[in-house]
């Protein structure tokens, strides 16, 4: 299933600091049984976002009108546990295109290389800088320039650069997933058919 | 020049491109599709809007689920009958080759591969099966895939993958009266264990694997997935030549003797690196039961179940929870078990050399009032053998029930279901609690052990009972 094509991205974000965010908090195990790819979004950090009785909770981040943005900054160790593809479809059906913290679990962070959401691995020094930066004003605006690996704080101009393995950086700039990057392949492969 | 193996000529003469620090573009030869991890990706190729690349290179035929009686009647079970439809719909639309239920070369897609010559040595070959590895058995890069690969590979006959470690399993020596390719293979997963190999693809060496005819050769292929292994495969030589000279796809005429001249180069060259080695010597091997619930769970007919001696916290609580599922006690001797069921079938031995050996040995014998015993070949053309051998009729007066080709009690996805708390032993390769059926408990052997167990009613050594 193809995505967005991610090239630069700006605009404001979404703070979360917690630390060691499980995969279990993004989507709870029991949204897992839907067959198909759709409105996982609503249930994205059900059990922090809403009480029992299913009213919003007022202290939660995505319940608080002065946030918003397709960036959320999260604390350190993000997507740790359980290694369902789940919680990145939740982000993404949400609005989220990039996550960005000081470190993420491995297998969450290939995941969301797998489904179109950018995660951007910044010093904890930079992060502490973006939370506060977002604090102060909410309508702080960050930039993420995916050729360039380059995010950057608008209001004060700091940047850092980021890693991201070649093949992936070139399927989020064009929006594929594998199938997608074989597809766009069509006349090597013919010209290797041809070879054999 | 630099010293390769028979893996990496294969793997390396299929890359289309090499991702920078990801993975490889790999070409695929041959596609195998069936019934039940075929019908998503079709669905998604259409979601795309996309088409079967090069629909010639895509072979189906219908096994997992098929009925194994009645098979020229509209099958009764609906998931089955929805899943064949699927796959014939697919097949016509896309231009595919199918070789459907009744026709002369139906059978389990792993049997009918190499018994229609489309398995070739140095091929690259996939199916959205496990057991894909059997075809390795000729030389060729061989090994099961998921769903969404399926559908890279109808779109573009490539898959995204990162080439494996490299393992030889070397096994030399003659190999003991009674001792079969099953026990080799039974006997090496048990030493190195249900995922000693994995993240490798190993290639089988040594004289005693050299001495195996094609279809011995498929069984170990066929079980190196139980080791945790991508897949196995042994460097073609005159065995795997001349079985396959004046196969339906193979080459012809001049054709042919050019491609042998092309398969003989397909070896590992002297002095080639493994990532690691083993060595086993053919005059240690006995024949092999398993006695738990995983294929690394195997020990010598005559041998007893291991103690929990040096076990320690949850493995050894994981040991003791598959005994109890099996109803065997620690220290047991395994010799002597009554049994219900006897199965010969599957990918691993339900070819025709398997057929011959059980006929053989049953032969004037009757199988025990205890035994419920069936016997399903892997494909129509070695059903059509068995009978014009007078081998059906021999396991017929024996008391065996043939029944129609298909997957079967292998992984009971249609009515062949061991009955729960029932002891089979069986051919196939998994022993997995419930594999067989809820509650049944297998017991994996060779086709010559199954032979002897359903002429005694019991677990027993081949050797012991067929004196020749
Ligand atoms: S016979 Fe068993 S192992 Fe072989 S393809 Fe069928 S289900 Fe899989």
């Amino acid at each position: 299933m193809a995505y967005d094509k991610f090239t630069t991205l700006r605009t404001t974000a979404v703070p979360l600091p917690n630390e060691n965010v499980d995969t279990d908090q993004i989507i709870p195990a029991r949204f897992l049984k839907a067959t198909e790819r759709v409105g996982f979004g609503d249930n994205l950090f059900r059990d922090w976002r809403y009480d029992v009785e299913g009213n919003p909770k007022k202290d939660f981040v995505l319940n608080d009108s002065t946030y918003s943005g397709k960036i959320l900054v999260a604390g350190r160790n993000f997507g740790s546990g359980s290694s369902r593809e789940h919680a990145v479809w939740a982000l993404y059906d949400y609005g989220f295109r990039a996550v960005v913290s000081s470190f993420f679990a491995d297998i969450f962070k290939n995941n969301c290389l797998n489904i179109g959401v950018l995660p951007v691995t910044i010093s904890a020094d930079f992060a502490d800088k973006l939370f506060s930066a977002i604090a102060s004003n909410p309508e702080t605006e960050i930039e993420i320039d995916l050729a360039a690996q380059k995010i950057t704080l608008l209001s004060t101009g700091e940047s850092e650069s980021f890693d991201i393995n070649e093949y992936k950086k070139e399927n989020m700039k064009h929006g594929f997933d594998d199938i997608d990057y074989l597809l766009n392949m069509s006349n090597e492969i013919d010209v290797f058919v041809e070879d054999k | 020049m630099e010293k390769t193996t028979l893996f990496d000529k294969i793997w390396d003469a299929h890359v289309v491109k090499s991702v920078p620090a990801g993975p490889d573009v790999f070409f695929i030869d041959k596609h195998f599709i069936h019934e039940v991890t075929s019908p998503v990706a079709f669905l998604n190729l259409e979601t795309r809007g996309i088409g079967v690349k090069y629909p010639e290179r895509t072979i189906a035929t219908p096994d997992h689920n098929v009925p194994t009686i009645n098979q020229e009647q509209t099958i009764k079970d609906q998931l089955s009958r929805m899943q064949v439809q699927k796959l014939r719909d697919n097949c016509s639309k896309y231009g595919i080759e199918l070789h459907d239920l009744g026709s002369a070369h139906h059978g389990i897609v792993h049997v009918i591969g190499p018994e229609l010559g489309i398995t070739q040595p140095g091929m690259t070959i996939v199916c959205g099966d496990s057991h894909t590895s059997t075809h390795g058995a000729f030389g060729a890069i061989a090994f099961g895939i998921g769903t969404s690969e399926v559908e890279m590979v109808l779109a573009t006959q490539c898959i995204m993958q990162s080439k494996a470690k490299k393992m030889k399993i070397t096994v030399d020596g003659i190999l003991g009266k009674g001792v079969t390719s099953k026990d080799i293979i039974l006997y090496i997963i048990a030493e190195i264990t249900a995922s000693g190999a994995t993240g490798y693809f190993v290639e089988y060496a040594g004289s005693a694997i050299q001495s195996l005819s094609m279809e011995a050769r498929m069984t170990i292929c066929n079980m190196s997935i139980e080791m945790g292994a991508r897949g196995g495969l042994i460097a073609p030589d005159e065995t795997t030549f001349n079985y396959l000279e004046g196969k339906r796809y193979a080459p012809k005429g001049e054709d042919w003797d050019k491609t042998v001249a092309h398969w003989k180069t397909l070896k590992t060259d002297e002095g080639a690196v493994f990532d690691k080695e083993y060595h086993f010597d053919a005059a240690d091997i006995e024949p092999m039961i398993t006695y738990g619930t995983n294929p690394g769970m195997g020990i010598k007919v005559k041998g007893t179940i291991p103690t929990t001696e040096g076990m320690e916290g949850s493995n050894k609580a994981s040991y003791l929870k598959s005994l109890a599922y099996m109803g065997f006690e620690a220290g047991e001797a395994i010799k002597g078990k009554l049994v219900d069921f006897v199965f010969v079938g599957s990918c691993t031995n339900g070819r025709i050399e398997d057929i011959r050996s059980v006929a053989q040995f049953v032969k004037g014998h009757k199988k025990a009032d205890n035994i419920t015993a069936w016997i399903v070949p892997g494909s129509r053309e070695v059903e059509k053998m068995a009978h014009e051998e007078g081998l059906v009729k021999i396991l017929e007066e024996a008391g065996f029930e043939l029944r129609q080709p298909g997957c079967s009690a292998c992984l009971a996805m249609n009515d062949d279901k061991i009955p729960a708390g029932k002891y089979a032993v069986s051919t196939s390769n998994r022993n997995f609690e419930g594999r067989q059926g809820p509650g049944a408990r297998t017991m994996l052997a060779s086709p010559l052990t199954v032979a002897a167990v359903a002429v005694t009613g019991r677990i027993c050594d081949p050797r012991e009972v067929f004196q020749n």
